[in-house]
């Protein structure tokens, strides 16, 4: 095991950790808000056909990630309407937005399989910080979207827990009749937080099809979309334990595929349910924590909210 | 309902005698011929409400009247399906508490609205602060609205880790912040001490006097004489008697506008002799929500035939005692004894089984399942009976069911629906019915008449001793020192997790158990000594 497959794995560490990361912190967001969205690994493949068809429409990376956001999101409302709207089983919505968003991104995409790729995202040069030794590589040459979603996290936490707006999402998913008696609009809070939520995804699935393997498959969001949603309880709903737990399940999913050229005997595929086994780990870790404390889950999560229900 | 009905004869028979038409004669709140249904109940049937500014407003009337509801419509919670809203003579449409909240009209829920992951000063300004959250000047400013209105309050804690008394001051202070100027309070000593409700009759005098309007909901008529100027009553949802002036009518008056009936006075039951020792605590200590004490050396002991009364301002381990009783909350040391055997380790399951009856405080969290149907939640402890194989009998739950709704005076609708739709008087009597109606040898109730109507309390109070007369070991947690010494047979003051004093209610002072409960009092062990 020599110095540069050693940066190469942090390297691709970090990558996929920013991708999980993107997906995750969308899910917290709809989360916090009460909405239990298992849609994620088809806003993500939606995000990602989409962003692969435009960037090879437009030849633009940001024109096509914009289009990712903007199908995410999209997808995230019909879960919204559904969910929010309706009032239907949020599990039950969230189950076929997956098969609804793979199917549907199989059958965009269609007629671009094994295309190249018609715009790419540059790595951000950071000049002599780019050049620093271990660092340079593993943190400052990085794709864009990996700044993209530290920024998140860190508008994403201010937002939350510093600002009104903020307040009033965390109030709409811990007690939406309190929500709504202090006059915010349970309805209109959860269905934005579902489409940012959803918006996110899109981001992330574009990751893929527009700077990771810039390429369209079908399949290829191979169920990180569900990592993301361990992800946010592992993180406990908190962006900085979220973050953590990104680099630590974007750690496995470099592995996967190095394990054999580091000469470690060591099956892949047990490798790859590490993430799930470590969020059991943490759920039991909160409930034995939580006997006497209320639980970190959000109180209202998976609960529609009807005013005039008696 | 498109616009607004022109005034009828109404509008002239309700102007005061003396009324020159200026906007301060204008009432604050004008309710008139209100309705709301909701399936299969007329919650609003009619109903008026005049209110003026400046006053101390008190709306009465038993569970089910439709008190709740009113308030409702009024803070924008319901749309009402008929009637007018005027706030100060201006017509309104709510639509939603926001609508209400705008137009000066903030309402304390009986259910209170808070977060309870939330800090207090996170709950008091939700919905109404600057976009940019500044968690130190948020607080520093919660504090000093609390110390202007006299609230105690720890603006950064958790709300989950307060009592309910605690909980309702932020209730009030939420509608403060926002600077409501009509106030409402939905049973607002439903949840408090003798002492902390003579304090928030203060505390709304004061707001009385500063301008604001307060329309105050309660069962408790000596508490509508004590701080109240006008009253309306409230009887199957039409306003029976409007805006009463206090200094003109007595309690008897409104207890019997309020039932239709003659007023309900508990007379004391007679004494019987006390038996076995059926339910002992020794030496109990055990943690609270927050990890501190909450149990401190716990010790006492009620025989078969008395009813054991515990007294305490709220928050000084009567629900830890009652939780480590019931076999609901870890103990740290000490023991809990059931008819002579040692049951600390016992689950829940087996204490009924021994004969424990458990009537919790929280109804609807602990006691019933509010989405189960009445059915499901009257055989909740015993569907072990009602089976054909291995499979429920619905048809033995369901009579099961019907025995203990006939038995109990419930009254509710189909059985098959969920309970939610219950007011909380027929919750109460489903929950101690249900209790009850095996005839448990201890039994422990914890707040059991709170927030019930006359009538409701009166059947609830002949049940406990029932129970008594029948031989059971009694132990009553409550907040109202008059049901307490009405009942008990013996007076026990917790303070900060122990038992700090005994009296005898037949000769109590109020003064002096008033002193055990702020823990100014001889210690129970050097009583005990002289026994």
């Amino acid at each position: 095991m020599n110095e540069a497959s050693l940066i190469g794995l942090f390297e691709a560490t970090v990558s996929f950790g920013a991708l999980l990361y993107l997906a995750a912190l969308g899910e917290m967001i709809a989360e916090k808000a009460g909405i239990l969205n298992l849609g994620v690994e088809g806003m993500m493949a939606m995000g990602a056909v989409t962003g692969f068809v435009v960037a090879l429409q437009t030849g633009n990376p940001w024109v096509a990630l914009v289009a990712a956001v903007a199908a995410g999101a999209m997808v995230g409302l019909l879960h919204g309407f559904f969910t929010v709207v309706l009032g239907a089983e949020q599990v039950v919505s969230g189950l076929s937005l997956t098969i609804l968003g793979l199917g549907l991104a199989a059958f965009v995409g269609r007629g671009s399989v094994g295309e190249p790729a018609g715009a790419e995202m540059v790595s951000v040069d950071w000049g002599p910080l780019s050049d620093i030794p271990w660092a340079g590589p593993i943190l400052f040459a990085q794709s864009p979207f990996v700044y993209l979603a530290v920024i998140m996290g860190f508008v994403t936490w201010f937002v939350l827990w510093r600002t009104r707006l903020g307040l009033a999402v965390r109030a709409a998913g811990e007690s939406a009749s309190t929500a709504d008696a202090a006059g915010h609009s349970v309805v209109g809070i959860r269905l934005a937080a579902v489409a940012t939520g959803g918006g996110l995804a899109g981001a992330s699935g574009a990751y893929l099809t527009l700077s990771l393997t810039p390429q369209w498959a079908d399949g290829i969001v191979a169920g990180r979309g569900w990592i993301a949603v361990a992800l946010v309880i592992f993180g406990a709903w908190r962006p900085g334990r979220v973050a953590v737990g990104a680099l630590l399940f974007g750690l496995t999913l470099a592995l996967k595929t190095r394990l054999q050229t580091f000469g470690v005997d060591f099956s892949p595929i047990l490798l790859s349910m590490l993430p799930y086994l470590l969020t059991i780990s943490v759920l039991v870790a909160i409930s034995i924590r939580s006997r006497n404390r209320p639980s970190p889950a959000p109180a209202a999560l998976g609960i529609a909210y009807r005013r005039e229900e008696r | 309902m498109t616009e607004p009905p022109h005034p009828t004869g109404l509008a002239g028979t309700s102007e005061m005698p003396d009324g020159v038409a200026s906007a301060d004669d204008l009432p604050a709140v004008e309710l008139r011929d209100i309705w709301k249904r909701f399936p299969g109940v007329v919650a609003n049937a009619g109903a008026h409400l005049r209110v003026r500014r400046g006053s101390v407003h008190a709306v009465l009337g038993e569970n089910g009247a439709g008190k709740s509801t009113l308030m409702n419509v009024l803070s924008g919670v319901y749309r009402p399906d008929e009637g007018d809203v005027r706030i100060g003579g201006m017509a309104h449409h709510f639509r939603t508490p926001a609508d209400a909240l705008a137009a000066g009209v903030g309402m304390v829920h009986q259910e209170f609205r808070l977060v309870p992951s939330f800090t207090v000063a996170e709950n008091v300004v939700l919905g109404a602060c600057e976009r940019i959250v500044r968690r130190s000047a948020v607080e520093f400013a919660v504090g000093a609205l609390a110390e202007r209105f006299g609230l105690a309050t720890e603006p950064d804690r958790p709300v989950w880790q307060l009592s309910m008394g605690e909980r309702q001051r932020v209730e009030i202070l939420k509608a403060l912040w926002r600077d409501a100027q009509i106030l409402i309070l939905d049973e607002p000593t439903a949840v408090l001490t003798p002492g902390e409700a003579d304090e928030l009759g203060a505390v709304l005098r004061h707001m009385a006097d500063d301008g604001r309007t307060v329309v105050f909901i309660s069962h408790k008529l000596h508490e509508v004489m004590g701080f109240c100027d006008e009253a309306t009553v409230l009887r199957g949802g039409k306003t029976v008697a409007a805006s009463l002036s206090v200094a003109d009518t007595d309690a008897s008056e409104l207890a019997g506008l309020m039932v239709g009936a003659s007023p309900v006075i508990t007379e004391r039951p007679p004494l019987r002799e006390a038996g076995e020792v059926r339910l002992e605590v020794r030496h109990l200590r055990c943690l609270d929500d927050r990890g501190l004490n909450g149990l401190d050396g716990m010790e006492l002991a009620v025989r078969s035939g008395e009813i054991v009364g515990i007294a305490g301002v709220a928050g000084n381990g009567q629900r830890e005692l009652t939780q480590c009783i019931a076999g609901l909350r870890p103990v740290e040391s000490g023991t809990v004894h059931l008819m002579g055997e040692d049951r600390t380790d016992a689950s829940p399951r087996q204490r009924f089984a021994d004969g424990l009856g458990y009537i919790p405080e929280d109804r609807l969290g602990v006691g019933l399942a509010p989405r189960l149907s009445v059915t499901d939640n009257a055989v909740l402890r015993t569907y072990g009976r009602h089976r054909r194989g291995p499979f429920l009998d619905s048809g033995a739950a369901t009579s099961h069911c019907r025995d203990l709704v006939d038995q109990f005076g419930v009254r509710t609708g189909p059985l098959d629906e969920p309970i939610a739709g219950l007011s909380g008087g027929n919750l109460q009597r489903l929950l101690v019915g249900r209790e009850l109606v095996d005839g448990p040898r201890v039994v422990v109730a914890a707040q059991p008449t709170r927030g019930l109507d006359v009538q409701g309390v009166k059947a609830i109070q002949d049940l406990l001793v029932g129970e008594r007369d029948a031989g059971a070991a009694v132990l009553l947690i409550s907040e109202d020192l008059d049901e307490l010494l009405t009942l008990a047979d013996r007076l026990l003051v917790i303070h900060a997790g122990r038992i700090v004093a005994e009296f005898d209610p037949t000769a109590a002072e109020r003064h002096a158990i008033g002193e055990a409960m702020v823990g100014h009092a001889v210690p129970v062990d050097d009583q005990a000594a002289n026994r």
